[in-house]
């Protein structure tokens, strides 16, 4: 963890009691929950491990257990933008390695990192179901299909608000 | 009179602009003073052709694509209205050669209709088979299902009537149907077809479950890789409550089907239907071993029905048109239809739904033009991350489960992978076992440390550093992975390892890397 991402994000316990008990009734109630905590702040910050345990009577290494399981929930916020990169079979046979490789040289950001403004985070997926039109990527929920270095340089310089 | 448009709003369709095209086919008119009716339809499934756009003329819908946003001013100067020639044009969609070569049973209404209006759902065929299922009693639903030899499209192919008599028969205070909807084979988007193009064929698909095996309850199981999906299965979900479809007593004459829509969480390993179930739980996606069957003992501990998107969406045209009819298509044990994936380096990539029997190198060559880049066709996957590569020379092989297998393939849900000849197999091999090590739900050793080692050995080989003793390494662990994994994941990671390894022995044999050289 970075120095920035350590510094206390902003955790609400009360807004996010609030998310809890809302969603608490259904069957199988944590990952819902933890979708609903993940997009109200971000992040799956570690103080809800315990309201979660006690609101859905289980144990709090089970709900950390849950949490660090998925690839979907991380432990601090994120950039303000989500670029997901396809790097699975059919994107590979389209060139996507060339494209992360045009991202690290290009602008010093691999999969896994932040922007050092905290505008972009970009990440590995495999499949996004858009395997006709490869390579894809998905910006936050608008899917990319025939994703291309031209347009990838477009997302970054859109994202970090650089004026060329 | 309106002419009507046709924009998809499908997410393959949507990451080619179809939104932006949509707006200013609006607008353009609007300036020319045109009545014209934007529908957003599902996809027809010509991807390469996205945003395919359709206009309504007297003759039928007339087809022009791919569109972009500065084709539109040109493509009303041709008269698009009236199916004016362009040079985008492809006359009435369903003459199109990709298109008029399949059959379609289950993906019928998916692009001819709008997802979301229940009255085409109805106009179209919607609710026949649902209807006819309210006549029958439960045994003879399981039994058209049975005898339409349909099998599970999710990848393992098990006949869904055998499992679905397993449910019925359990006795139980609470059954449930699961859809598996968590697609996440490389190669595959059949299942957020349907559901963003059609998806009150899967709610009916599933309802018909219900009412077969007596569950009141279901779930669907949406990958969060398909937040499009998720939304427009949520907004159907919503419209057949409306209807008085689902709900406390099914059309209002059955008993009582309620059904939720989930997301998973990015883990691949909840596609395995153990897992998917310990998910929906709210647990960790860990396999479960069997026994017990879901069948008898599956979400929450109740008996279960957990079928793939298509399986149960192809149940109503089944319960529509009988088991029969729907057996009429295919070959040998693969009866009925499938909805194939063209995928990756191919010129018209999209989804072909045929009767089994038609060969690879139809699909991938008539059909699917060859390579997207025009270099010579060098390896294709069948079946996902889990499916073995296959040399140009395979291609005559018919689709088939059976003839697929006896190729040491497995045809899975149904996508095809193209590369050309740029590939380095190798590094496809290496790319399998970091995926598994990377998925691995970790519950078993053969598959948590193996696909690691297997990293390694891999790279041991491409280094040239000890290759013989290495490939016997390798030979060794993927027999253990295949003989000692609880589950598929690390079950079948040896397929496209080995497969790359038999069929492309020279691409593991390179001059060595000149710091790794003995
Ligand atoms: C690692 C792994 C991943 C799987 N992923 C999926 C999937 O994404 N979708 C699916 O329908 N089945 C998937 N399956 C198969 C399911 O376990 C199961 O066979 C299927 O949901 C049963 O439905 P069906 O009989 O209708 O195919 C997967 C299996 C394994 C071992
Ligand atoms: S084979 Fe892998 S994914 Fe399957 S149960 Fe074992 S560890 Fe889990
Ligand atoms: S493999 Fe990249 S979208 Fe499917």
């Amino acid at each position: 963890m970075d120095a920035a991402q350590s510094k206390v994000p902003d955790f609400d316990e009360a807004r996010a009691r609030l998310v809890i008990a809302r969603l608490a009734h259904l069957d199988g109630a944590l990952l819902p929950i933890l979708h609903e905590l993940q997009h109200e702040f971000g992040y799956v910050d570690a103080r809800n491990v315990p309201l979660l345990a006690e609101a859905l009577n289980i144990s709090r290494a089970d709900v950390h257990g849950t949490i660090s399981f998925y690839h979907d929930f991380k432990s601090a916020p994120q950039g303000r933008h989500v670029l997901k990169i396809c790097r699975a079979e059919a994107c590979q046979s389209m060139g996507c390695e060339s494209l992360v490789t045009h991202l690290a040289q290009a602008h010093k950001l691999a999969p896994g990192e932040t922007t050092g403004d905290k505008a972009l985070s970009v990440e590995t997926v495999y499949c996004l179901g858009n395997c006709a039109l490869s390579p894809a990527a998905m910006l936050d929920d608008e899917l990319i299909g025939r994703l291309d270095a031209d347009r990838l340089d477009q997302i970054v310089l859109d994202a970090t608000g650089m004026r060329s | 009179m309106t002419t009507r448009i046709y924009v998809p709003c499908d997410a393959a369709a949507l990451s080619m602009g179809a939104d932006k095209v949509a707006k200013a086919m609006a607008a353009e008119a609007q300036k020319r003073g045109l009545d014209v009716t934007i529908v957003r339809n599902g996809s027809r499934g010509m991807l390469w052709l996205e945003p395919l756009v359709e206009v309504e003329t007297t003759q039928g819908r007339v087809a022009y694509g791919p569109v972009r946003v500065g084709d539109i001013a040109g493509l009303y100067d041709a008269g698009l209205l009236s199916g004016g020639a362009h040079r985008l044009g492809h006359g009435l969609t369903e003459k199109i050669p990709f298109f008029a070569r399949q059959q379609r049973l289950t993906f019928a209404r998916c692009g001819l209709t709008d997802p979301l209006s229940l009255d085409e759902y109805k106009a179209h065929g919607g609710l026949e088979g649902l209807a006819k299922a309210l006549a029958l009693a439960p045994a003879a639903v399981v039994e058209e299902v049975t005898q339409s030899g349909l099998r599970g499209r999710g990848g393992a192919a098990f006949p869904t009537g055998i499992k679905w008599r397993t449910t019925l028969g359990a006795a139980a205070d609470q059954k449930y149907i699961v859809c598996n909807a968590d697609e996440g084979d490389s190669g595959t988007y059949a299942d957020r077809m349907v559901m963003e193009g059609d998806p009150f064929v899967l709610i009916e698909g599933m309802a018909i479950a219900g009412l077969a095996v007596g569950a009141t309850k279901g779930f669907i199981y949406i990958r969060s890789e398909y937040p499009h999906a998720f939304g427009v299965i949520q907004e159907a979900i919503r419209r057949a409550e409306a209807a008085g479809i689902l709900g406390k007593s099914v059309m209002g004459k059955g008993p009582a089907f309620h059904l939720e829509a989930r997301l998973g969480a990015g883990a691949y390993i909840c596609g395995e239907e153990t897992s998917l179930l310990d998910s929906l739980e709210g647990k960790r996606g860990q396999v479960r071993a069997k026994p017990p069957l879901p069948a008898i003992s599956g979400l929450f501990g109740k008996p279960t029905i957990i079928n793939n998107v298509i399986s149960l969406a192809s149940v109503p045209w089944i319960m529509a048109h009988g088991a029969k009819a729907y057996a009429d298509f295919g070959m040998g044990r693969s009866r009925g239809t499938l909805p194939v994936q063209l995928a990756g380096n191919i010129k018209r990539g999209g989804l072909f739904e045929t009767a089994f029997g038609v060969s690879l190198r139809t699909l991938i060559e008539d059909l699917g033009g060859g390579t997207h880049s025009g270099k010579p066709l060098r390896a294709v996957q069948i079946g996902g991350p889990l499916g073995a590569y296959h040399p140009a020379h395979e291609l005559d092989t018919l689709l088939d489960y059976e003839a697929i297998a006896a190729i040491k393939g497995m045809l899975g849900h149904g996508g095809i992978v193209v590369f050309d000849e740029s590939v380095d197999m190798a590094k496809q091999a290496r790319f399998a076992f970091e995926f598994c090590a990377q998925e691995s739900c970790g519950k078993c050793t053969p598959c948590r440390i193996g696909a690691r080692r297997g990293v390694e050995v891999v790279d041991r080989i491409i280094a040239a550093d000890h290759r013989e003793a290495n490939r016997v390494l390798l030979d060794d662990l993927c027999s253990l992975m295949t003989d000692g994994s609880l589950c598929a994941l690390g079950g079948l990671t040896p397929l496209p390892v080995m497969s790359a390894l038999h069929h492309f022995p020279e691409d593991f044999n390179r001059p060595a890397l000149p710091l790794a050289a003995e």
